[in-house]
């Protein structure tokens, strides 16, 4: 005798309404992507080789208009609407540039950190046995401080693309382990994961089923938090010369090159650090955004 | 003082939009005399705490009065301002909550805490606020007043806890109380003690009390009249013997019908000599030790010197109030925890320290079903991927599975169309039969429900017990039944076992245990449960 079977609830709008109803989501994501968009299509906004060098047209302020003379003799005026730095070459064209090689950094070093941490922190937070030594190790890298323990690390094999990343993701780590372990803490206790215990699943199968899915929500935020210092960690590093080497135009490379001139030629910092402000503000908004959203809220019952 | 206490007329409480039902509260009518116990009984979503909370003017913004009025000694609290309201609350009307341990601030010392009542009220002196509360610490018979004025309420027991709460709405000789649910979290000795408290104290000072439960021995125990609400109506009102031996609404007959005797009825035996003993203990023992860095390591033993046996097609039960052991006798069983010592037989083979490895070809044989069926059941997955997991880990292929969760979920009365459904779709009861099915897709041999019923309403309580009681006949399985509720471990259990601090003071057949107790807590035990010696309306 079959008796029951629950109506299709009604339930709230889905996850992605919700987020497309917040406005630091919206206006957050929606600056991220412009810049990332002028990043990816850097080579359609500007034909000028961000490497190439003009000293007679160093130092010029914005809105310079050099005029030369092309093959067939035509005359073509250049604009540089963020002008020139101490070696002639065009600011925009190497601001355009460089949003690439923040974002890469950024979202790579994001990454990166996220799929390490994750991995540990699920271990560490399930396996009592590893707590311990696991979270002494944590604690230790996290008492270093966070630029000198990456400049420690470019120093030991040179500056690079990959150097940069790996240096600047492994401060970030411990952060997320942590959030991680609290998370797989409390979960561990619930008696949902002690059923599939109950049941016969092998650990590894109740860590992917029944734990890791309840650590995204609170990870993707710590995942833009990460993007935006990370981010601001590679201009530091940059600018105090221990980034990436200065052939590749980055925010923190210009403006590390525009430091002696600051008083005299302003615009050599105030564009590439506009846009770097802009960057982290769109992602720093876009992970509140997200934290309001898709923080789960103890529901009371009465 | 003519006229009654509370008197509430027609009130009417909205819902927020998305709510099951349009009124919370539909057209609610009674009155509580001075020195009257009312009780509101009803299940849970009834409307029961919130027309409480209404009283006192603490409902949430999205919980409007449209309509009514609620007349406390002649003034109408709909509509009055928040200053008149705080003048009223502890000194003409007061309430005590359910949870004593969140219903005091964690972080103030009790005897603050009553202090401030008397300091927002009153102009006494300190000498004279302090020598005021411990005359009424006395009178809630704490012992040592000076020491508990000081104490954090951490410090305290769940009951000491419940009696600060009652200092602190009574100190200042309100005419109303309002209990909401006070004694639910508290055990069965506790809760006898806290509710003969309320009766001395309100007969002493001829107040009025509100007293919501949901508990039918306690309204048996402590109730002058009885109002019985569903669904946010008044469906019955009189007094406690109308309404408890004979109820004239359906709703309240089939609410007392449901309510298990104290007597267990007459079984006949359920598993013969001749049948398997599928589980035995032998002085089964768990010890939990802190080590301290700088000494004071502390062992506590959890259980000690357990020895019970099941047979096939039995039911044990083990009855005992919180921290008695039981739960830790149980994971122990399921090797969710780990005995420090003794041995588990479970069809012979004995696996108290067994490793992981050449246990999990065990485990199948031994499922539990958890106390809280809101968090049993993973809310990402579907209730069908919860059920069919557990064969699916013994190499049963996925259509094989999902054929035999169909057959349990007919197993269990639910359609099984509803495999496809989240757990959140599903009601409180429901959610306990999906993890009952859960538990027999394994084909175990043993079957322990870990409080299984004591989340639920009675109503929804009976269902499960008769499901169960099915099951185990059909299926002719070993339950392992543990409770702190004595009604139900009387109405379907063929042996008990009492428990107390860890150890089984007491073991037998149920007619034996429940008709003479010989141990002295077990005599205890009895005598405290609520509502005894009151013959309730049989089905």
């Amino acid at each position: 005798m079959i008796v029951e079977a629950p109506a299709i609830a009604a339930g709230k709008p889905g996850v992605w309404l919700r987020l497309l109803r917040n406005p630091s989501v919206l206006i957050g994501a929606l600056l991220f992507g412009l810049i990332a968009l002028m990043g990816i299509a850097a080579p359609l906004l500007s034909s000028i080789d961000p490497g190439a060098i003009n000293p007679s047209n160093r130092n010029k302020t914005p809105g310079y208009e050099t005029a030369a003379r092309d093959d067939e003799g035509r005359k073509i005026t250049h604009k540089a609407i963020m002008g020139t730095d101490s070696l002639g070459r065009d600011i925009y064209t190497r601001v355009v540039y460089g949003a690439r090689v923040s974002l890469i950094v950024g979202v790579t070093v994001s990454v990166l950190s996220i799929a390490v941490g994750l991995l540990i922190g699920l271990f560490t937070g399930y396996l009592r046995w590893l707590d311990g030594i696991v979270m002494r190790v944590m604690d230790g890298l996290m008492a270093i401080p966070t630029i000198l323990l990456a400049i420690a690390l470019v120093s030991l094999s040179g500056a690079s693309l990959m150097t940069v990343i790996i240096a600047v993701a492994i401060p970030d780590i411990p952060r997320v382990v942590r959030l991680v372990r609290s998370i797989v803490l409390s979960i561990r206790e619930e008696p949902y994961v002690e059923a599939a215990i109950s049941v016969g699943t092998p650990t590894i199968k109740v860590l992917w089923r029944h734990v890791l899915p309840n650590t995204i929500p609170p990870l993707i935020v710590q995942a833009t938090f990460t993007c935006g210092s990370a981010i601001l960690l590679e201009a530091i590093l940059s600018f105090l010369g221990v980034g990436i080497p200065p052939e590749t135009p980055t925010w923190g490379n210009i403006m590390a090159e525009g430091r002696s001139l600051f008083q005299v030629y302003p615009h050599n910092i105030l564009f590439p650090g506009a846009f770097l402000t802009l960057t982290v503000l769109a992602i720093n908004m876009l992970g509140d955004g997200l934290r309001d959203t898709l923080d789960p809220r103890m529901s009371k019952r009465l | 003082m003519t006229g009654p206490v509370l008197e509430i007329r027609g009130l009417r409480i909205a819902l927020p939009k998305d709510g099951d039902r349009a009124e919370a509260v539909s057209d609610v009518s009674f009155s509580v005399a001075a020195g009257e116990i009312v009780c509101l009984v009803g299940e849970s979503g009834s409307g029961k705490s919130v027309i409480a909370f209404s009283a006192m003017g603490l409902l949430p913004k999205t919980l409007p009065i449209t309509a009514g009025a609620i007349e406390l000694q002649g003034e109408n609290l709909v509509g009055a301002t928040e200053l008149r309201l705080r003048e009223l609350r502890c000194t003409r009307m007061g309430m005590i909550f359910q949870e004593p341990m969140t219903a005091l601030n964690p972080v103030m010392r009790c005897g603050d805490q009553i202090d401030e009542v008397l300091r927002e009220h009153t102009r006494l002196s300190a000498a004279e606020r302090r020598a005021k509360i411990i005359a009424m610490i006395e009178q809630v018979h704490l012992p040592d007043p000076a020491r508990m004025v000081g104490s954090f309420p951490h410090q305290l027991s769940g009951g000491q806890r419940q009696r600060i709460m009652i200092a602190m709405a009574l100190i200042l000789g309100p005419s109303l109380l309002i209990a909401d649910e006070p004694t639910t979290a508290l055990d069965v000795t506790t809760q006898a003690q806290t509710l003969k408290l309320i009766k001395e104290l309100q007969r002493d000072r001829g107040t009025g009390v509100l007293f919501i439960t949901h508990d039918f021995g306690v309204v048996a125990e402590i109730a002058d009249r009885v109002a019985v609400l569903k669904y946010g109506e008044l469906v019955e009102m009189g007094t406690t013997a109308q309404i408890l031996s004979a109820p004239q609404h359906p709703y309240t007959q089939m609410l007392i019908a449901s309510v298990p005797s104290h007597t267990p009825p007459a079984r006949a035996p359920a598993a013969g000599a001749g049948d398997a003993i599928v589980l035995r203990t032998e002085a089964l023992a768990k010890t939990y030790s802190t080590t301290g860095l700088f000494g004071g390591a502390r062992k506590v033993d959890a259980a000690r010197d357990v020895s019970i046996e099941i047979r096939k097609g039995e039911t044990l039960g083990i009855v005992g109030e919180s921290g008695s052991g039981k739960s830790t006798v149980a994971r122990c069983i399921a090797r969710l925890i780990d005995p420090s010592s003794g041995k588990i037989l479970l069809a012979g083979t004995d696996i108290a320290s067994m490793p992981a490895g050449r246990l999990r070809a065990l485990r199948r044989k031994v499922q539990i079903v958890f106390q809280d069926p809101y968090r049993s059941l993973n809310p990402r997955r579907t209730v069908g991927e919860s059920i069919i997991e557990g064969p699916m880990n013994y190499g049963l292929a996925r259509h094989e599975a999902l054929e035999r969760s169909r057959k349990l979920m007919e197993l269990v009365r639910l359609d099984p169309v509803a495999l496809e459904r989240y757990p959140h779709q599903f009601s409180g009861g429901q959610r306990q039969r999906i993890c009952i099915a859960r538990a027999l897709a394994m084909e175990p041999e043993l079957l322990i429900a870990d409080e299984a019923v004591s989340a639920l309403d009675v109503s929804v309580q009976a269902q499960v017990l008769k499901l169960l009681e099915e099951i185990r006949r059909s299926l002719h399985l070993a339950v392992l039944f543990i409770t702190h509720d004595l009604r139900v471990a009387a109405q379907i259990c063929d042996k008990v076992a009492v428990m107390s601090k860890g150890r089984v003071v007491e073991y037998g057949p149920a007619e034996q245990v429940f008709g003479s107790p010989q141990h002295e807590y077990t005599r205890a035990l009895f005598d405290a449960a609520p509502g005894r010696r009151f013959k309730f309306a049989a089905a």
